[in-house]
Parts: C-alpha cells; sequence; structure tokens
C-alpha cells in the first residue's frame, strides 16, 4: 500500500475507472455540500422564534422547482449512466492476441497455469504492458478473482467458465483476493500477482519445470479418456472430427446454431445429449465425474489447437 | 378544554385505554387489538434487534487484529450470517410495518381496527415460530452461508444448520405477506368518511406501497429458499452444475426478492420522516403529491433492478447494462424525496425536539448512502467496489442510517401517543447525537477500506487495513452505547415520565385527536375528515410561538 488513501493503479483499466470514481465522488460531495448546506441554512435561518420571514411560498413556483430539480436529477443520472457503461462496453472484450492463462478456484486456493504447463498456487506471474486473458472456471462453490490494484474482479462459477482480462502496466507485486464468500476460510483464499517486465516474465517462464503444456496435456487425455475412439479421423464411429471446429457455428439436429466456443465444448463433454450436431445420433456417453475442471480446460485447450493446425494448413 | 384534560388527567371515572384494558398475560396473548399487537412486536423486534447487536459486537472486537485472535473462523462466519439474517428478516423488514404501521395505520385513517384483526395477530405468531427456527440454528451450532444463501456453498457444502435457518426465514417470508395483505385491505377498506386518497398521511402511503412489494415479493423468497432446501435435503438438481444445475438462479431469485426487500426496509422510514418534518417545521410538506408518486415509482421499479447485484456474476452485459440504467433512474425518486424534506424547511418555524434530530439524522445518512448507490449502479466501479466494505458500508448507511435512525425517530415522536408518558427529552437529544456521530464513525472508514479493496465477510485482512478496523470498531462501541441509552431511558418514563396530552407535538393528523394512550376501539366518535393533511398553516399554527398543547407538554417536563 503506498498511502493510506491511495490504490495503486496497476492496470490501464484501473485509470479509466478511477476517472468514474472521481467524477462521482466530486458529484456527491458537491450534493453533500448543497443538501447538507441548505439544511443548515434553514435550520439557522428558520428556527422557532428567529426573525425570518415566513409565509406560503406561491404554489406555482413550488411546482416549477420541483420539475426544474426532477429534470435535472434525471439528466445528470443518465449522463453517468452513459459515460459509465461506455467505459464499461469498450472494455468488454479481450484483444484477440492477450495472453491466455488458465485459472481454477477451489476451497480454498487460486491455481493457476501458463500456456506452456507451468503451474502456480496462489500466485501468478504476468508481463508487463501486455494483455492477458484469464480463463477461469471452479471446482467446488463461487468464488472471485479480485485484484483490488487492477480493479478488476469476476465471479469463477461452478459449471461454467468466466472470463477476465487486464494489461498491467506498473511493475510489483499486487494482492489477489478471493472475494465471494466460499466458506470456512474465504479470508484466507488469498495470493498475489506478480507483474515482470516482459524479459524478465519470459526468462521466468523457462525457469518453471517443465509441465505439459495444456494443449498436449490435452492430447493424452484424448486419447487415454477414450475421446479418440470415436472422433479420431480413423475411427469407424459416426462422430464428428473436431479439427478446425473451435469458434465456427455448429448446425444442430434439432434446427439450433451455436458457436463452438469453451462453453459448448465443455456442455458437450458433461453433457452430449443437449446439444447434438445435426446428422449424428446421441450417442456419446457422458463424462461428467469421469473429468475435473482442469482436464476439461486441457482438452478445450487441446481443440483449440487443432483450429490452430487448420489455420496454417 | 382544561389543562387537566389535555394532560390526560380525566377526572371523571375512567374509560380504560388501551393498555389497562385488560392486564392477564392471556389478554395480550389473544389480543386482536392493533395497538396491542403493535406492542408485542415492538417487543419481540427490540429482542431481536440487541441479538444482532451481540453477534456484530463479536465480530468487530475480531477485527480489532487482521490476524484473528478471538474467534474461529467458523464462529466468525457464523456470528455474521446470524447478524444479518437476524437484522434483515427479524428487525428490518418487520421494524416500522409492524410496529408503527400496525399502530398508526388505523388510527391514521380513522379505523377501528385493522381490517384482519385475527390475521394480524397470527401473523406475530409466525414470526415467534420463525424467530425460534433460527435461534435454534443458532444455537444448535449455527449456520454460516450467509445472508444471502448463496447457492451452491448453502445447497451442496455447508455443513450447518442451513435448514432451520432457511426454514426460519421461510416461516417469516408468510407473516410478511400476511401483513402486507392486512395493511392493504386496511386502507382500500377502512378509510374514515373525507378521507380520500390524496388526504393520506404520507405515512400511510409508504406503508400501503411496502405492503404492495411485501405481498409480490415475498413469495419469491418462499420459493428461492425452498429450491435450496429441496437440493439440500432430497438432492434434487437444481443449482448443482454437475447435474445440469444453475448456480446462478438462486442469485436471480434472490436477488428478485431482496432487491425490493431494500425497499420495505426504507418506505416505511420515508413515511415516519414524512410526518415529522411538517410538524416540527410547522408547514405543510413539500410536493406532497410528488412524494406519493415517488413511493410508488420506488416500490414499482423496485422490482426491476436485482441484477446490479450481479455484475460481476457472469450475466450477459447486455443484461448488465440495462440494470445499471434501471438503477440510475430508480435514484431520481429518492433524490426527490431528499429535495421535498429539504424545501420542507424552507420558511418554517422550525424546533429541534428529538424526534426532529433523528429525523434530520435519517436525511443526513440516507443521503450519503443513497449516494454511495450511484458508485454501484456504474458498472465499471461497482465491478472493483462489489463484495468489499465498501458495500458494507452502503448499505448500513441506507438500513441502519436510515431506517434505524427513522425507527428511532418514529419511537420518540409517537411514544406520548403508545404509552401516554413522556421522555426525559435531554437524554434523547443527546442518544440521537450520539448515534449520528458513532454511525459515522462507525461506517465512514468501511468507504475507504473498500475502495482499498478489503473484501467483506473476511475474518482475516491484510494488515494494512487495520487502521479502518480499529476506528469502525471503536466507533461501533459509540453506536451501541446510542442504542442502549434510549432502552434506558425510555423504560424510566414508563413507571416516572410525566402524563402525556392528547396531542404533545402540537400535530395534524387524527392519531393526535383521540387520547394518549388510545381507548381499545381508537377513537370515541367516527372522525371525519375535511382538509389536507399536514395542515400547519391553519390558524394558530403558523404564529411564531406554539399551540396551547406544545406549550403544554413543553411545561410537563
Ligand atoms: C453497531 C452496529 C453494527 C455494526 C458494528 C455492524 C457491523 C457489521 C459488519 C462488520 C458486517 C460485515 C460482516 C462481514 O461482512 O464480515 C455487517 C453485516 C451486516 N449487517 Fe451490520 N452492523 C451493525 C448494525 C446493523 C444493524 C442495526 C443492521 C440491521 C438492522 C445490520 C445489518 C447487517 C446486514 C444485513 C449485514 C450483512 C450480513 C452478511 O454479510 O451476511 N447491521 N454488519
Ligand atoms: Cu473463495
Amino acid at each position: 500500500m503506498n498511502s493510506l488513501f491511495r490504490l495503486p493503479e496497476a492496470s490501464t483499466h484501473a485509470v479509466t475507472v478511477d476517472h468514474i470514481f472521481y467524477l462521482l465522488l466530486a458529484l456527491s460531495g458537491a450534493t453533500v455540500v448543497l443538501v447538507f448546506g441548505l439544511i443548515l441554512l434553514f435550520a439557522v435561518r428558520y428556527r422557532r422564534g428567529s426573525k425570518a420571514k415566513r409565509g406560503l411560498m406561491p404554489e406555482i413556483l413550488s411546482r416549477e422547482f420541483e420539475i426544474g430539480w426532477t429534470l435535472a436529477t434525471l439528466l445528470t443520472f443518465i449522463f453517468l449512466f452513459w459515460w459509465a457503461s461506455s467505459a464499461d462496453l469498450s472494455s468488454l472484450d479481450a484483444p484477440p492476441h492477450a495472453l491466455e492463462i488458465h485459472v481454477v478456484a477451489k476451497q480454498w486456493m487460486w491455481k493457476t497455469q501458463h500456456t506452456n504447463g507451468a503451474r502456480e498456487i496462489n500466485a501468478l506471474h504476468v508481463p508487463l504492458n501486455r494483455p492477458v486473458h484469464l480463463l477461469m472456471s471452479s471446482q467446488d462453490v463461487i468464488h472471485s478473482f479480485f485484484v483490488p490494484a487492477f480493479r478488476v474482479k469476476q465471479d469463477v462459477v461452478p459449471g461454467r467458465d468466466t472470463d477476465i482480462w487486464f494489461q498491467a502496466s506498473k511493475s510489483g507485486t499486487f494482492p489477489l483476493l478471493c472475494a465471494e464468500y466460499c466458506g470456512t476460510n474465504h479470508s484466507m483464499m488469498r495470493g498475489k500477482i506478480v507483474v515482470m517486465r516482459q524479459d524478465d516474465y519470459a526468462r521466468w517462464l523457462t525457469q518453471q519445470p517443465e509441465g505439459d503444456d495444456l494443449a498436449h496435456e490435452g492430447a493424452k487425455l484424448f486419447v487415454s479418456q477414450g475421446c479418440a475412439g470415436c472422433h479420431a479421423a480413423s475411427s469407424n464411429v459416426h462422430a464428428p472430427r473436431l479439427a478446425g471446429l473451435y469458434g465456427r457455428t455448429v448446425q444442430l439436429a434439432d434446427g439450433r446454431t451455436v458457436s463452438a466456443d469453451d462453453a459448448y465444448i465443455r456442455d458437450s463433454i458433461l453433457q452430449p445429449k443437449r446439444d447434438v450436431v445435426a446428422g449424428f445420433e446421441p450417442i456419446m456417453p457422458s463424462f461428467k465425474g469421469l473429468l475435473d475442471d482442469g482436464e476439461i480446460q486441457s482438452l478445450t485447450a487441446y481443440i483449440r489447437s487443432l483450429r490452430e493446425e487448420q489455420q496454417n494448413d | 378544554m382544561t389543562d387537566a384534560l389535555l394532560a390526560g388527567e380525566l377526572p371523571l371515572p375512567q374509560r380504560p385505554d388501551y393498555l389497562r384494558h385488560g392486564s392477564t398475560i392471556r389478554s395480550w396473548l389473544a389480543t386482536t387489538d392493533h395497538k396491542r399487537i403493535a406492542i408485542l412486536y415492538a417487543v419481540t423486534i427490540t429482542i431481536f434487534f440487541f441479538m444482532g447487536g451481540a453477534a456484530i459486537t463479536a465480530v468487530r472486537l475480531e477485527l480489532f487484529q487482521p490476524n484473528g485472535w478471538l474467534l474461529t473462523s467458523d464462529t466468525y462466519n457464523k456470528l455474521f450470517s446470524f447478524h444479518g439474517i437476524i437484522m434483515v428478516w427479524f428487525f428490518l423488514v418487520p421494524s416500522i410495518p409492524n410496529t408503527f404501521g400496525n399502530f398508526l395505520l388505523p388510527l391514521m385513517i380513522g379505523a377501528p381496527d385493522v381490517a384482519f384483526p385475527r390475521l394480524n395477530l397470527f401473523s406475530w405468531y409466525l414470526t415467534i415460530a420463525a424467530g425460534a427456527f433460527t435461534v435454534y440454528a443458532l444455537v444448535a451450532g449455527g449456520v454460516d452461508t450467509g445472508w444471502t444463501f448463496y447457492t451452491p456453498y448453502s445447497s451442496m457444502f455447508s455443513n450447518t444448520h442451513v435448514f432451520a435457518a432457511a426454514a426460519g426465514v421461510f416461516v417469516v417470508g408468510f407473516a410478511s405477506i400476511a401483513t402486507g395483505v392486512n395493511f392493504i385491505a386496511t386502507t382500500h377498506m377502512l378509510r374514515a368518511p373525507g378521507m380520500t386518497w390524496f388526504r393520506l398521511p404520507l405515512f400511510v402511503w409508504a406503508i400501503y406501497a411496502t405492503s404492495l412489494i411485501m405481498v409480490l415479493a415475498t413469495p419469491v423468497l418462499a420459493i428461492s429458499l425452498l429450491l435450496v432446501i429441496a437440493e439440500r435435503v432430497f438432492g434434487l438438481p437444481i443449482f448443482d452444475p454437475a447435474r445440469g444445475g444453475d448456480p446462478i438462479l438462486f442469485q436471480h431469485l434472490f436477488w428478485f426478492y431482496s432487491h425490493p426487500a431494500v425497499y420495505i426496509m426504507v418506505l416505511p422510514a420515508m413515511g415516519v420522516v414524512s410526518e415529522i418534518i411538517p410538524c416540527f417545521a410547522r408547514r405543510r410538506i413539500f410536493g406532497y403529491d410528488f412524494m406519493v408518486y415517488a413511493m410508488l415509482a420506488i416500490a414499482g421499479i423496485g422490482f426491476f433492478v436485482w441484477g446490479h447485484h450481479m455484475f460481476v456474476s457472469g450475466q450477459s452485459p447486455l443484461a448488465s447494462l440495462v440494470f445499471s440504467f434501471l438503477s440510475f433512474i430508480i435514484a431520481v425518486p429518492s433524490a426527490i424525496k431528499v429535495f421535498n424534506w429539504t424545501a420542507s424547511l424552507y420558511r418554517g418555524q422550525i424546533s429541534f425536539d428529538s424526534p426532529m434530530l433523528y429525523a434530520l439524522g435519517f436525511v443526513g445518512l440516507f443521503t450519503t448512502g443513497g449516494l454511495s448507490g450511484l458508485f454501484l449502479a456504474s458498472i465499471p466501479v461497482d465491478i472493483h467496489v462489489t463484495d468489499t466494505y465498501f458495500v458494507v458500508a452502503h448499505f448500513h448507511y441506507i438500513m441502519v442510517g436510515g431506517s434505524v435512525s427513522a425507527f428511532f425517530a418514529g419511537l420518540h415522536f409517537w411514544w406520548p401517543k403508545v404509552t401516554g408518558r413522556l421522555y426525559p427529552e435531554s437524554w434523547a437529544k443527546f442518544a440521537a447525537i450520539l448515534m449520528y456521530a458513532g454511525f459515522n464513525m462507525t461506517f465512514l472508514p468501511q468507504f475507504f477500506a473498500g475502495y482499498l479493496g478489503m473484501p467483506r465477510r473476511y475474518h482475516t485482512y491484510p494488515a494494512e487495513f487495520q487502521i479502518y478496523n480499529v476506528m469502525s470498531s471503536a466507533g461501533a462501541a459509540v453506536l451501541a452505547l446510542a442504542y442502549l441509552l434510549p432502552l434506558g431511558y425510555l423504560t424510566w418514563s414508563l413507571f416516572y415520565g410525566g402524563k402525556a396530552a392528547r396531542n404533545p407535538w402540537g400535530a395534524t393528523g387524527l392519531e393526535w385527536t383521540t387520547s394518549s394512550p388510545p381507548p381499545p376501539k381508537n377513537f370515541d366518535r367516527q372522525p371525519r375528515v375535511d382538509r389536507a393533511p399536514y395542515d400547519y398553516h391553519a390558524e394558530g399554527m403558523s404564529a411564531g410561538t406554539d399551540p396551547p398543547e406544545m406549550q403544554n407538554a413543553r411545561e410537563t417536563r
């Protein structure tokens, strides 16, 4: 903590949020001065027995006041909404070339994994000035990934993937907290974010124990869990090929179309009967209970990597 | 009228008032008199209030140190959960409606009782039964879900007494619905001749709007808790994602009730303050009809802003935008009300008796709480401060600064009417000022802690937040004292306070036309109404001096 009243602005996003925050603070301050000031003024001037002039205000005048301040507040609020929301909209999607990092939350720790497979617990090293995109899921209850210095927070929800992105703009170490109450040791579910210069980060990454990278891990699972039995090109079973699938629009048997994103892939693994691809029988078994969140993330990474191979062809 | 008559000391053989009309335990526990039921509620919620207070005292003590020195994590979690559950459902929701609402609604509209007196008594029994479940949950080992019962933690992971606690809240919901139905029927059917809708006191409008929310929103709470119980006890797959459930579904259902519930807590408070300010400023309330429309608008729009509790839940960005927009819109009627209360002071004859001090305290704290609400309606800022102490500060400013101050304002305002006694005014003024100071000492530092990133529901916390927590805990000690004081001097006044006149404040409103305390059937003759409310500009009211009743009351002290 730098000082008692200021929180470091360690991401590009933090600057935007603080602008809105300070504007709100100024407006609120002005309103407080106005309202408290008027109350005090009236309290003194119109106290019982004082010599101030009394008497009714003309009805018409009070009507005009009423309409006036209603409209003024309405317009102020619409302006605030517009300003805050446009800042929100402009930072909605992660830039396409952001660094992808996977996060799994569980009672009571943060597990993170870099693209090359390096893993950390309750810590995350990220490069400076480079967008980082976190793909997050939870193994048990709802947690919330919160980095005050970056002004970012996102719930991590079991059974669905949520994501968040940021671009660190100051190097240093910043607290990572869990902000959604998650049981006994909720307040101990803390870690740190270490922001490093890009070359330091690259060096740090190569020094980590060579975990398998996610996609390779996924490829192994693809075989060991039996996915390949049906989905491999050589298989006799009538099942969709997965190369190039990621990001495409898929036609379903019941006429709907869906876009093949992380959530779709996850659903297809866990609840295969829900979205059956047009032209195929609903024969795929569910892998619910057989794969944990980390494994699903690896498989998803593998399927995503198949897209890239396709594009390179 | 002679002074003796005004002071309530009737020389003739006395008609018993509602308090002395039967003094057996049975005459209280089987009563259908709305005034006695109000007293039953008042005693009950006072007990709940101090139970909730005791729990949070331990929490604030624990937070003196960053690393946990007094309690285990489990105990800590159970204490703040108990504090929240008790304060919300057993104090705040019933506080003003079930005590002042019960007592005053029939009096203010000139009726002998509420529309369904037995239903009224029944809902008190429901409240007691519900309280028993909740206290059982505590005694049997506690519940650690927080008052929000978020799934899947509450439905699948917590090893505590979620069932008993949820059952308690479920049952108290029925009490709430019954009360709401009763008040709506009463307002529609039992108004005295001449009491048109636009001659209703604002407090009646507030209770009416609150009742609409109670009736429409509470069933959704009941359903969401039933679903938690269904998953927890019978294993039905509702929120468990591994079996096709949706953990976020609960949040939608829960906030669909709980956001409007915030207005169940604050609308009645607005009603109370709208009675008190005109009385002590000796002026008609500024913009009566705007005040009415503002309350109805709050009640209506209140149903469409629940998603602002879920900006970080992963809901769709479009949904967030819509909820953010509506949250700004609903702030407009609240702002109107603050402006109108302020404007009602203009050109008044203001006196600063204790009810007025509490009421002005309400306006100040409600304004601060409301302004912090704008931060939470702005998506990017909300994302940063939600689930931190900023939110804890915000909702305490509204619910405790606002509703509880208004509760005390009303308590002091109507105390002479309810009990027939006067309390020591200088103690009351002192307590009001202490409460305001203690409150700000407690909760202002939490805005800073929250913005700097201290999450809520944290048993241990990074050491840099200690200074704010120490300030807050010290403030809480002052605040606790300020809450205990009225307990002392009000109890004292029951035995030794001067006798109150019919209308000690010289207020308008039908409740002041009957004796203090009122007779069992409220009025000797059916009242008739021929003028607008807050007629303080009528003859004798706007002169520089007190009306005769008022002088009388002041001398009695
Ligand atoms: C001396 C007075 C009070 C103090 C010091 C106090 C303090 C606190 C604190 C520190 C928390 C947060 C616990 C946490 O998140 O770890 C809290 C939560 C809460 N308080 Fe209070 N409080 C006080 C009075 C009240 C009153 C009078 C009410 C209602 C009438 C109230 C309603 C709540 C609610 C609903 C919560 C949320 C509980 C939860 O997070 O599950 N508080 N209070
Ligand atoms: Cu957590």
